[in-house]
């Protein structure tokens, strides 16, 4: 953390062309080598405005939220429009589509599941649930014949780069109640079974 | 995406000018995207950005764009008024944390389809027709 009481003035006081005083509250938040992380949020939220956010916040506190406020400016300078609630909304998309992929994934496990317990039983019964030809020459479709086209079962690419919060900060803070975010979200096409045969025990 | 449909040319003021107190003229930027009976919207936009902020940021945005950045602030605003620490941040923790947490039980699962496939299968791979 940056020390007013060194020659150097804060990141902040550097920008707004003022002497650094020993009680700044901007000094241990915003070092003179990190001039870009003051000059963002300024543009975003104006420093008056910051100084009476950190203001009211316990000393403890402050370095969380400057750098969330840090992150908000940087996200809202990079997409002026939805800034980082495109980041929530993209986030909450995945998220239902990984809840989409999983249930199908644990749908078609629990299939195998009870395959793999009926051929255990039928096993030793003397059944072989998995021959290929019978007697008179024809075939008993088998799991083999089961061909796995649904690309939900793979995990899907990263989508979205951005979305790592800057090293060295902490935002482990409590879940915020966000709700649903009608207006930015982004319908997808729901996923269909496209090629999937359903497996034949018999 | 529509815009508002309230006119400034009527006689009440948007939120905005009746919260700065001020005329509100029919160039009023704010008026499309704060209107009169949603007092707070503008006022929580205000406490956390700045009217000015707002003003400069509505400006570098297209016309078509302003109502999805005005809102997207308000819903900033807002949730850095219920969380001042954190703001709406806290919210994207907790969505990363979810979204890796199902990508890593996505994967296990995913092996284990794999594996049952191949026990069951034999020597054919069960994704040897799986479209890439």
């Amino acid at each position: 953390m940056a020390s007013s009481s060194t020659n150097s003035p804060c990141a902040a006081c550097k920008f707004l062309r003022r002497k650094c005083q020993p009680e700044c509250v901007f000094a241990p938040y915003f070092p003179p080598d990190q001039p870009q992380k003051f000059a963002n949020v300024h543009k975003v939220f104006g420093a008056s405005n910051v100084t009476k956010l950190l203001n009211e916040l316990h000393p403890s506190q402050r370095e969380d939220a400057v750098n969330s406020l840090a992150y908000e400016a940087d996200m809202r300078l990079r997409d002026p429009v939805y800034g980082c609630v495109g980041v929530i909304s993209l986030l909450q998309h995945q998220l239902r589509q990984l809840q989409i992929d999983l249930s199908c994934a644990k749908s078609e496990l629990s299939k195998y599941q009870s395959l793999g317990i009926l051929a255990a039983t039928h096993q030793s019964l003397g059944i072989n649930l998995l021959a290929g030809a019978n007697a008179d020459g024809s075939t008993t479709a088998t799991v083999r014949d089961h061909h796995y086209h649904h690309h939900q079962f793979f995990p899907r690419e990263q989508m979205f780069g951005g979305l790592d919060v800057p090293a060295g900060n902490n935002y482990d803070g409590g879940i915020l109640a966000i709700g649903q975010i009608s207006q930015f979200q982004q319908p997808r096409a729901a996923a269909g079974d496209d090629g999937r045969r359903t497996v034949d025990p018999s | 995406m529509s815009s508002s449909s309230y006119s400034n040319y009527t006689n009440s003021p948007c939120a905005a000018c009746k919260f700065l107190r001020r005329k509100c003229t029919s160039e009023c930027v704010f008026a499309p995207y704060f209107p009169p009976d949603e007092p707070l919207k503008f006022a929580n936009v205000h406490r956390i950005f700045g009217a000015s902020n707002v003003s400069k940021i509505l400006h570098e945005v297209a016309p078509h764009q302003r109502e999805d950045a005005v809102n997207s602030l308000a819903y900033e605003a807002e949730a850095r008024l219920k969380d001042p620490v954190y703001g709406c941040v806290g919210a994207i923790s907790v969505l990363q944390r979810e979204v890796l947490r199902l990508q890593r039980e996505l994967e296990e699962t995913n092996a284990d389809l794999m594996r049952y496939a191949s026990c069951l299968g034999g020597e054919t791979s069960a994704y040897g027709g799986r479209r890439g």
